[in-house]
């Protein structure tokens, strides 16, 4: 049987704001053949994920449009699963594996929330506040719906507006982190005209909905479905009737593909040098795959990352980009001490309360002294579908413990698939 | 703390079953685990509780083991994952069927249930089964279970009976009669059992120990599509061949529904990466036999090690070189079937009772007719 | 733009297309996707592909994840629930 091989200078793997950036640069700098990739089957990531792509910001339709142009290769629907080398990727293209030979790497896998489990979180109903916001996009109808929101951070304001948007009746907005720390960031944060604009916009969005700063989710009652959900600011518990409950503990970087190329990871974020530069050769990273700061950062470290592996070394390190990429870190960092989630946070789940969503472990199973392996070779905890990508961030801040080793394949393809795309080269 | 009579290094099935039958048996006993309970050799087995029948020696060992098994597992909780579910030796040809017939003859004259089964019978007991095997060698009383939660709830029953647990302890050295504790405390004894799986040889270089290195994939779940353990009787083949790299078709039921799927044999150090091509081979080896696994997705591959020996029997026994040491290590690929057998050895060794098994053909200091470079040992 | 036809648990329902499974689904008022171990309902948390609670079966492939594939005419969706 005859193969396809395909061959790419430059591979992205994340179609997000630093993966969209990062293909633009390496192909309008030279690159020949740059291939994007993404899990689902349109351009954007997350935050620019979209039906009409005339309703996005202007970034997003001029970087939509400079790939376009610069002959970027798309591929939707498609993930890696597994690797040979940082250099001979195995791909899932829509069901079909194959081998993707590449000269060069860019990782740009973004974020995803982290879920630090309560009471009832497992209800239908209960959803990520990002998580909500990506359902809304994906056509979920909320019209008339109640809707409360309990997360942190910048996402929360902007899933905010967009539920109001959506037609919804968005009874609360709880912010974790507490009010001293929401003003610093704010003093800092809202210098920057695009910012505070962008924040205006949003809270005119939700205006008729509380905003509360230093509140928190602490359960969620219902029976086939969340009826009821139980705020706490640490004095007052409040207790209101709902449809919908987002809620989240912030976002955490997504390392998983960095980690099976072999890429060095800090903190939970992928390592990488002024250039973008992972600690693998041939590969760089990205965004908030990198540490979480935000859509804009991302689309200059993604800049970065396409000149440097296209050989534009001069270029990545001008002075206007790393200005910019340094603005970026700050404001990550600000981020990150604003928004940790507070200590209340870890301690909201019963003995009874699910940690690991897929085997139904739940806390009164496990036990602080133990290390992630124990805990999963003796509850199965992060044995199930997830391989741990909600309930080992979890962990790792509930216990301190340091998560699920990285093992292929990745995505959960089907054997055939995985067999098919391990096969020899020609 | 009084001086133990006996110190177990390992809680995997065999040190935590050694632990148990000792403190039964009246002795002090000190067990010392470097990790956790089940986290070593132990925790990388697929978990079968199989006879095998290379050797009289290693089916009688088997045969017994699994006997007592059934005891144990009775009395273990849930987690244990104990399904009686059976294994089916798939013969590709008339000839591997004759193969079968004669080890269903043997079985049985040893007292093990077993029956050679034909291609219909085989549709009917595995659906899922490619079409065109020739029949299979039936030995229902086999079965699987999940090791890690087995080896936790012994070394449970162990402290409960009075056995002193030095968990997260590692032991740098042993001697005759003593061993040396990470944190430079030195624990002396009158009988030491070094049940370190693949790791014994770090306490013990002499033995005639490797790494046999194997990968393993698990699936998503599809309770039902597969019955009974299922085994190609090529497997023996790649057992046997200690050279290069080898790939047998094995695939387990577990009792989530999900399927285990083996199994691989290397010798490569403790590498703990993945080796694609032995991947690929597995997954196209299982999709040869069950088309249906193809469909199924994959949820992890990991890779484990195997204590092996030159002659593919475990190592169980007193060591000459270093009196009041006993090895207990070297079971391969059937150290969870072979865990309770080995714990009667030892234990009757140390008290000076009777064993079930002939312990002969395990001794440790054996002469091992087919050397192989890789044991180093002269 | 047309409803398009989507059989859901093996009932024929009209769904807007370009939507997600996950939302067809949900504008049904279906919320088990799956069970749990104990028979409790499971449905969407992430939205983005990486928590697994959404899957279902398509078009008689299993373990799909519902957020990440778009509605197509007479495709076929049934939950584990």
């Amino acid at each position: 049987m005859r193969r396809r091989r395909p061959l790419a200078d430059v591979t992205v793997i994340g179609a997000g704001p630093a993966g969209l950036a990062a293909a633009v640069a390496a192909a309008e700098s030279g690159a020949g053949r740059v291939l994007l990739i993404d899990q689902t089957f349109r351009a954007g990531g997350q935050i620019w994920r979209h039906r009409d792509e005339g309703a996005l910001p202007r970034k997003a339709r001029s970087l939509l449009g400079r790939a376009r142009t610069a002959g970027v290769w798309f591929v939707g629907s498609s993930t890696v699963i597994d690797a040979l080398s940082p250099n001979d990727l195995v791909v899932d293209f829509r069901g079909r594996a194959d081998h993707l030979e590449t000269a060069a790497v860019i990782v740009a896998t973004g974020a995803r929330e982290r879920f630090l489990p309560f009471p009832g979180w497992t209800l239908p109903g209960v959803t990520g506040v990002g998580g909500l916001q990506a359902l809304l996009k994906g056509g979920l109808d909320v019209r008339g719906q109640r809707v409360v929101l309990a997360g942190t951070g910048p996402l929360l304001f902007a899933v905010a507006a967009a539920v109001a948007d959506a037609g919804a009746r968005l009874l609360l907005v709880a912010e974790q982190a507490p009010r001293d720390r929401i003003m610093r960031f704010a003093s800092h944060a809202l210098r920057n005209a695009g910012r505070l604009a962008q924040a205006l916009r949003h809270r005119v969005a939700f205006a008729r909905t509380p905003y509360r700063v230093g509140t928190w989710i602490s359960r969620a009652e219902g029976g086939d479905r969340v009826r009821t959900v139980t705020v706490s600011n640490g004095r007052d518990r409040r207790v209101l009737e709902c449809d919908w409950l987002g809620a989240a503990a912030g976002m955490i970087p997504v390392t998983d593909v960095a980690a099976l190329l072999g890429c060095a990871i800090d903190s939970g974020a992928v390592r990488v040098d002024s250039q973008q530069a992972t600690s693998v050769p041939a590969v760089w990273a990205a965004g908030e795959c990198t540490g979480v700061a935000g859509d804009a950062a991302a689309c200059v470290e993604g800049e970065i990352a396409g000149r440097s592996a296209a050989g534009d070394v001069t270029g990545a390190a001008s002075l206007t980009l790393q200005h910019a990429r340094d603005e970026g870190r700050r404001f990550g960092a600000l981020l990150a001490a604003t928004f940790a989630p507070r200590d209340e946070l870890r301690a909201l789940s019963d003995p009874d309360t699910v940690i690991c969503r897929c085997e139904d472990v739940r806390l009164g199973a496990l036990q602080p002294g133990w290390t992630q392996r124990q805990a999963k070779l003796w509850t199965r905890l992060g044995m199930g579908a997830c391989q741990g990508a909600v309930c080992g961030p979890a962990c790792t801040a509930l216990f301190g413990w340091d998560g699920n080793a990285v093992r292929s394949p990745l995505g959960t393809p089907t054997c055939a698939a995985w067999m098919d795309g391990l096969r020899p080269h020609e | 703390m009084p001086s133990p009579d006996v110190i177990v290094v390992g809680a995997g099935l065999v040190g935590a079953l050694c632990a148990v039958e000792l403190a039964a048996a009246g002795a002090r006993v000190t067990l010392i685990e470097a990790a956790f309970a089940g986290g070593g050799s132990t925790g990388a087995a697929m978990g079968h509780l199989v006879v095998m029948d290379d050797t009289t020696a290693q089916r009688d060992l088997c045969a017994w083991s699994r006997g007592r098994w059934n005891e144990l597992l009775a009395s273990l909780p849930d987690d244990a994952e104990h399904d009686r579910c059976g294994t089916l030796w798939l013969a590709a040809n008339d000839t591997e069927l004759g193969v079968a017939s004669r080890r269903a003859h043997e079985y049985r004259l040893a007292g093990v249930a077993a029956d050679v089964i034909d291609s219909r019978q085989l549709e009917l007991l595995e659906p899922a089964l490619a079409h065109g095997l020739a029949g299979a060698l039936l030995v229902p009383g086999d079965g699987v279970c999940y090791p890690p939660a087995i080896a936790r709830a012994l070394v449970c029953r162990a402290t409960e009976a009075g056995v002193v647990l030095l968990s997260g302890m590692a032991v740098r050295s042993v001697g005759s009669s003593q061993v040396l504790l990470a944190d430079g405390t030195r624990l002396t004894a009158s009988a030491i059992v070094i049940a370190a799986g693949v790791e014994s040889k770090t306490l013990v270089p002499d033995l005639p120990l490797v790494p046999r290195k194997g990968h393993l994939v698990i699936t998503d779940r599809h309770p039902g599509m597969i019955r009974h353990q299922l085994v190609e009787l090529g497997y023996l083949r790649s057992a046997h061949a200690l050279d290069g790299a080898s790939v047998a078709f094995n695939v387990q039921p577990r009792r989530t529904g999900q399927l285990l799927i083996g199994s691989s044999r290397e010798l490569a150090g403790f590498d703990v990466s993945v080796n694609h091509s032995i991947i690929r081979d597995m997954l196209a080896r299982a999709m040869r036999f069950v088309p249906r696994i193809g469909a199924t997705r994959a949820w992890r591959s990991w890779v484990g090690f195997r204590p092996a020996t030159p002659d593919a029997l475990p190592l169980i026994g007193p060591w000459p070189a270093m009196p009041g040491v006993w090895i207990a290590t070297g079971h391969e690929g059937l150290g969870i079937t072979m865990a309770p057998g080995t714990a009667n050895i030892i234990v009757a060794g140390i008290l000076g009772r009777r064993p079930a098994v002939s312990p002969d053909a395990f001794l440790p200091h054996r002469a091992f007719p087919n050397r192989h470079p890789v044991f180093g040992i002269p | 733009m047309t409803n398009i036809e989507v059989w859901i648990d093996g009932v024929p329902r009209r769904s807007p297309p370009g939507v997600t499974v996950a939302a067809a689904l949900l504008r049904y008022g279906i919320t088990a996707f799956r069970r749990d171990g104990h028979g409790a309902p499971r449905a969407p948390l992430c939205g983005m592909g990486s928590c697994f609670e959404c899957r279902v079966t398509i078009d008689e492939i299993p373990e799909r994840r519902a957020c990440l594939v778009m509605v197509r005419d007479g495709m076929h969706v049934d939950t584990g629930a």
